[in-house]
């Protein structure tokens, strides 16, 4: 029943990202972002491999995830629409795995066309296939563990707008903070490396996939959907 | 069916609701009456699981509410104030999705959705995008939302709020045959509403009830006080107020008109008594034709504003 329950919710919002052109939009924005920054140095380098692409992706993400969770919860709070979904027989983790799995499966479709990257690097020269399946690995545990804290922002208010900056921050704060390490006192060196989520990303999409870097993100998923499911009840 | 007891309700320092006792039988449709604010949503917000009490308890079928909060929303279908449904979504993706959630199987969910498709009359709207349906339409939608899975209690927070009298009778049709077999709980601040569709009425003024009974018994235990339209022909003014003061209960003659050489009088009465024996006896004595005599009981709104008012 409950999965059943989470799939309806899940195929609801999944289907809506494709009514509003919103979804599109993103998309191209992504699209475009993503093909610029990576295409405008790749052929000063003259190497056949997508690193570029990955080191960019947390900083994109950081962007572009909270704006495609803004609405999974403010909209609802917003329009009312939230009282009759809670007054349906379902449970507050049904509602939040749907929500949250729509999202991630938006990503997926997001990153879809970035395949294409792979493929005509791989028709320009011998492309190492490890760093880029990891990539992807990576880029979906992180674009994951974005969603989750959008929609734990989205939980929080009845505005969008609200919600995209606070999923924004808190996004753009884990990717930046290891790379502000220098700024740190040393004994605290190991402990932010270990929070920030670009660090575990660059292993993972190095090509190796360590259980240490699979479970900071899987860790980060629960903390933000805790955290959104609090949140939730606390309205009540 | 439904028991509240000692429900109490607290946003921050505000009280919304105050010790609310009540049991709510089946297959009653049940009018929650109030000024805005008295915390008539509240109450319902709570019976259906949307919020949770600051104390007392909710149980529904000996189900409480605390523990079995998932059986309950299954028992319940409920209608917020305004419809607010997916506005993205088309009528009929709606109404599987709720039937999907619901856990209509396959077979039922197609027959049911048509089965509702009748009652609401929902034929010409099912391809329709639900932010461009008007408010009558929506709030059917929304009716059909709350009865897909044949609740065995519906809630509707003012369903004919906002609406026009032809959408409200529609819809009033609608709760009434719904009624027959089901319990009803609905809030609104339209008196005529009650009047017209509820077995059993709630006055909830300020978080606490302050009138409960049939609308019949709730006209009568209030001060007894009704009114008396007669017409008359051939009467004359003075003559009429001259002779209709001097009977006991009759507090006063107010003259409504004359129409074809008929006069119409309203005789306004202090008493729980019945005199219209007397009042009968008197217009005999004297060489008029009565032509009407009609007695008007207090209204509703009469009743609601008396007890909704004593607090101020």
């Amino acid at each position: 029943m409950a999965a059943g329950n989470i799939s309806h919710i899940f195929r609801r919002e999944f289907k809506v990202y494709f009514v509003s052109p919103i979804a599109y939009i993103v998309i191209a924005i992504f699209l475009v972002l993503a093909g610029w920054f990576f295409f405008s140095t790749f052929f000063l380098f003259n190497q056949a491999e997508l690193r570029d692409f990955f080191n960019l992706l947390p900083m994109i993400f950081a962007f572009i995830v909270p704006a495609i969770t803004m609405r999974l919860f403010s909209e609802e709070f917003n329009v009312g629409s939230y009282e009759i979904l809670v007054t349906l027989p379902v449970t507050f983790r049904d509602i939040i795995l749907g929500k949250f799995f729509a999202s991630v499966a938006f990503l997926a479709i997001m990153m879809l066309p970035t395949l294409s990257y792979a493929i005509s690097v791989a028709l320009l020269g011998e492309l190492d296939w490890g760093p880029v399946v990891g990539g992807y690995i990576g880029a979906i545990l992180l674009g994951a563990a974005f969603s989750a804290i959008g929609l734990f922002a989205s939980s929080l208010t009845k505005n969008q707008i609200i919600a995209f900056i606070i999923g924004m921050i808190i996004c753009f704060a884990l990717t930046i903070v290891d790379k502000l390490l220098f700024f740190l006192p040393e004994s605290m060196l190991g402990f932010f490396q270990y929070i920030g989520a670009g660090y575990h990303f660059q292993n993972i999409a190095r090509g190796i996939i360590d259980s240490r870097d699979i479970l900071y993100f899987l860790s980060l998923i629960f903390i933000a959907l805790y955290g959104a499911h609090l949140s939730v009840r606390e309205r009540h | 069916m439904i028991e509240l007891s000692e429900l109490t309700k607290y946003y921050g320092e505000l009280c919304a609701l105050d010790h609310i006792n009540l049991t709510i039988e089946k297959g009653k449709i049940l009018g929650l009456l109030g000024p805005n604010g008295a915390g008539k949503t509240t109450a319902l917000r709570i019976i259906t699981g949307y919020l949770s009490p600051t104390s007392g308890t909710v149980t529904a079928k000996g189900l409480s509410i605390d523990t079995d909060v998932l059986e309950i929303k299954r028992m319940i279908g409920y209608l917020p104030e305004e419809a607010p449904l997916y506005r993205d979504m088309l009528v009929y993706d709606y109404l599987h999705y709720v039937a999907d959630i619901r856990g209509l199987g396959p077979e039922r969910k197609d027959v049911r959705i048509h089965e509702l498709v009748d009652i609401c009359g929902l034929e010409e709207i099912m391809h329709r995008s639900i932010h461009e349906l008007s408010k009558g339409f929506k709030q059917r939608v929304g009716l059909a939302h709350a009865m897909m899975d044949d609740p065995e209690i519906l809630v509707l927070d003012e369903p004919t709020s906002g609406l026009d009298p032809n959408q409200i009778a529609e819809i009033r049709n609608i709760i009434k045959q719904i009624g027959r077999q089901k319990t009803v709980i609905l809030s609104t601040h339209i008196l005529s509403e009650v009047e017209a569709s509820c077995d059993r009425v709630v006055i909830i003024n300020e978080g606490r009830i302050v009138a409960d009974g049939s609308t019949e018994e709730l006209r009568r235990s209030s001060e007894a006080e009704y009114s008396l339209n007669i017409s008359l022909e051939g009467a004359e003014d003075e003559v009429v107020d001259k002779i209709f003061t001097p009977i006991e209960g009759v507090a006063e003659v107010q003259r409504l008109g004359t129409d074809n050489g008929s006069r119409s009088f309203r005789l306004l009465c202090r008493t729980t008594d019945d005199i219209r024996g007397k009042i009968y006896q008197t217009i005999k004595q004297q060489d008029w034709t009565l032509l009407e005599f009609k007695q008007e009981s207090k209204s509703l709104e009469k009743i609601f504003r008396e007890l909704t008012k004593e607090s101020e």
